[in-house]
């Protein structure tokens, strides 16, 4: 985006969340100059949404993330595409967004407009609306910067009834792209690395959508975000019943970056965040199908089967490289690093 | 030249691994028994049990874990001592990640830093020396647990430290050396070991010529090896290579890294800073020469020396937690009957559940086996 030089050396007092004029300056300047729709100009209490006559999605999530921007994206990007990704993988049509922004007194208006105009842009692409808004301002050393919360609405499509229950043996897993992208880019960036790589967050309504028009094979997805591919796959299978998966760790999609960074500090890319990777679990019959459908479309070039429901007691086994086996578990506390 | 990429072909992975099965069957065939070897290094065992190679010779090697973590053989005392220190009012203690979790007699890291200590991960040393110029009222202690690996660089941010004149720093040094620790497990008379794979990292260090007693003077073959798959299958075969021939060498299949004399200037940095002195070590208990202490010149970068702590008793060990026996290779997970039941990485009962290369956690992590066929204790 092109920097605003009028916001240059301007920084959020607490005034801007006192609801008085700053407040409403704040608002028209930085959010309404971006988020400006029909419904949220009409600056009442709650926003008034159409009536609809399917089931309604609702979804919400906070973000905080360190650092705010991060090679492919920011804490902006990361609010829309998160709550998006999560109406996506339950089969809904992402419709309308709000968005809370709790802000560190002092922060920088120009992080704060490109934080904004990110979102924007990304909603934008998720043909979503921003129907409604907060803000609070909390004094210096109270948060770190800015945390921003999302609530997403969207609306269930006929014919779409996902659910852990409807995976059986024989079930394929596809994953729509390369692991552990998310994580290291921004522990890189963290940490101060240079290295030639960004986060994977994308919004994924598209990819889902036309896998659910497309095809009646699609058993139950999931996004694969904190806690990474293991955690996720391990939950889905205590929720399922009967099952094991099994994941070929040779068909993991794990680019260079990811497997050099994950050496040198001692962590797993299967335990690594993702921010924009759909986990699917799909009819045998189907699978070639549905791949090929992700691979169409932006955000799921890399698409590939990993591995296949089996009956069995709630495991996710990883076949090794080697023909060995062993388990995926639960990530269990904070990833530390390694001490020698 | 040989091609470091095809150490992750699995082509040729796959039939390393049915060569060192048919070597092991050929051993077992002369021995009657399967022979045990220790893995003395941490990242072995993740190495291990990550790529399954663990499960693939089960029928032919009983590949027990040894005192290679250098969280889990930090003892229970010294624990309690760190997290004394935490509490100091004005001190932040500079660690690094694997130590935040680890269960004193009554608290961990974690809950101390939720309690309102000061508490930072580091990933080098070095941050320390900046954290301290950057809070000149605070006192950093910086906590040195580690093996011959990590030595160096708490060596060289101490002599950072004297050069910069920052002074509101101070290391607490648990530090341990491998070589005696290695001599009193073979002296043990409980169980004997086969053979040993010896940990890379501190070779790079040390050198594998610091190894030769484990030939010499016990007749025991070893080999240094890498992490790689590869690395680790070659290091096995390498092994039951010498019990068949009935040879006992030092091998260093880890050329690429480890040569014989080691990291000269390394060992330098370390010689100036620190001196031979005992520790204690969790399982094995206080092994002579087997620590390193701040040489007098350094004296005044002590954290003991800087804020004297009362020395508590500590607790008895959390009563059934068995990582002492393990860390000897003793035991393995399994038979620990807090093991994967009261003991997992969420409620860690002892170190060996915390580190991410804790035998517990890494099989508790990785493993299929239950462990339930043909492991005897000895």
């Amino acid at each position: 985006m092109m920097k605003d030089d009028g916001l240059k050396g301007k920084r959020i007092l607490l005034s801007h969340g006192d609801g008085g004029a700053l407040t409403r300056k704040l608002i028209e300047e930085i959010f309404y100059k971006k988020f400006y729709n029909d419904i949220l100009i009409k600056d009442q209490d709650a926003a008034l949404l159409p009536a609809c006559d399917r089931p309604i999605a609702m979804t919400t999530d906070s973000f905080i993330v360190k650092p705010i921007f991060f090679p492919g994206g920011d804490i902006g990007k990361l609010a829309v595409c998160g709550t998006v990704n999560d109406l996506a993988v339950s089969g809904a049509e992402a419709k309308f967004i709000t968005t809370a922004f709790i802000i560190e007194e002092g922060f920088k208006m120009e992080d704060l407009a490109q934080i904004v105009d990110s979102m924007w842009q990304t909603a934008r692409e998720c043909g979503l609306t921003i129907v409604s808004g907060d803000t609070k301002v909390v004094e210096k050393g109270s948060i770190d910067g800015i945390f921003i919360n999302t609530t997403g609405i969207g609306v269930l499509p006929a014919g779409v009834n996902l659910g852990f229950q409807q995976i059986k043996p024989g079930d394929k897993i596809i994953i729509s792209g390369n692991i552990g992208e998310h994580g290291v880019a921004v522990m890189a960036s963290r940490e101060g690395f240079s290295i030639n790589l960004s986060s994977d967050c994308a919004p994924l309504n598209r990819i889902t959508q036309s896998i659910l028009k497309n095809s009646q094979g699609v058993k139950f997805m999931r996004d694969p975000t904190r806690g990474g591919v293991a955690s996720t796959l391990k939950e889905i299978a205590i929720s399922s019943h009967n099952v094991d998966f099994c994941i070929n760790e040779e068909n993991l999609p794990i680019s260079q970056e990811v497997n050099t960074v994950c050496q040198l500090l001692g962590y797993d890319p299967l335990y690594l965040a993702n921010e924009g990777k759909i986990l699917a679990f799909v009819a045998p019959e189907e699978c070639e199908k549905i791949i090929s459908l992700m691979k169409e479309l932006p955000y799921g070039e890399n698409t590939c089967c990993i591995g296949e429901v089996q009956e069995g007691k709630g495991d996710v086994l990883l076949k090794t490289i080697i023909g060995g086996t062993r388990k995926l578990n639960l990530l269990s506390g904070i990833s530390l690093p390694r001490i020698c | 030249m040989f091609d470091l990429r095809q150490m992750s072909n699995p082509l040729l992975l796959k039939e390393m691994v049915k060569k060192t099965i048919d070597l092991g069957e050929k051993v077992l065939d002369k021995t009657k028994k399967r022979p045990v070897f220790m893995e003395v290094c941490g990242t072995h065992t993740v190495a291990f049990s990550r790529s399954g190679v663990r499960g693939l010779l089960e029928g032919i090697v009983d590949l027990r874990s040894g005192p290679g973590c250098p969280v889990c053989v930090t003892s229970q005392q010294d624990i309690d001592r760190v997290l004394e220190i935490s509490r100091i009012k004005g001190v932040t203690l500079a660690t690094f990640g694997d130590m935040l979790r680890v269960p004193g007699s009554s608290s961990s890291l974690e809950k101390e830093r939720a309690m309102g200590a000061d508490i930072r991960i580091i990933y080098s040393p070095l941050e320390a020396i900046k954290m301290a110029a950057e809070n000149p009222k605070r006192e950093i202690v910086l906590l040195g647990v580690g093996f011959e690996t990590t030595a160096p660089a708490i060596a060289v941010t101490l002599q950072e430290a004297r050069r910069k004149k920052v002074d509101n720093i101070s290391v607490y040094s648990l530090h341990k050396t491998m070589p005696n620790a290695l001599i009193s497990l073979l002296e043990g008379k409980e169980f004997a070991i086969d053979a040993l794979l010896l940990p890379g990292h501190v070779a790079a260090i040390t050198g594998y010529r610091s190894f030769d007693f484990i030939a010499s003077k016990y007749k025991i073959p070893a080999v240094v090896a890498g992490f790689e798959v590869f690395d680790i299958i070659s290091a096995i075969s390498s092994l039951l290579n010498m019990l068949l021939k009935g040879e006992s060498r030092i091998e260093n299949l880890y050329s690429r890294i480890v040569t014989e004399t080691g990291n000269i200037t390394a060992q330098k940095m370390v010689n100036e800073v620190f001196e031979q002195g005992d520790a204690i070590w969790r399982g094995l208990g206080e092994i002579a020469g087997s620590g390193l202490l701040l040489k007098s010149l350094y004296r005044e970068f002590e954290t003991l020396v800087r804020f004297p702590i009362k020395i508590t008793e500590a607790s008895p060990y959390a009563s059934a937690c068995r990582c002492g026996d393990l860390l000897m290779g003793k035991i393995r997970p399994f038979q620990c009957n807090l093991f994967r039941k009261i003991c997992t990485p969420n409620n860690p009962l002892g170190p060996c559940m915390v580190s991410a290369e804790g035998a517990c956690s890494v099989y508790y992590r990785y493993d299929v086996s239950d462990g339930e066929s043909g492991y005897d204790e000895r």
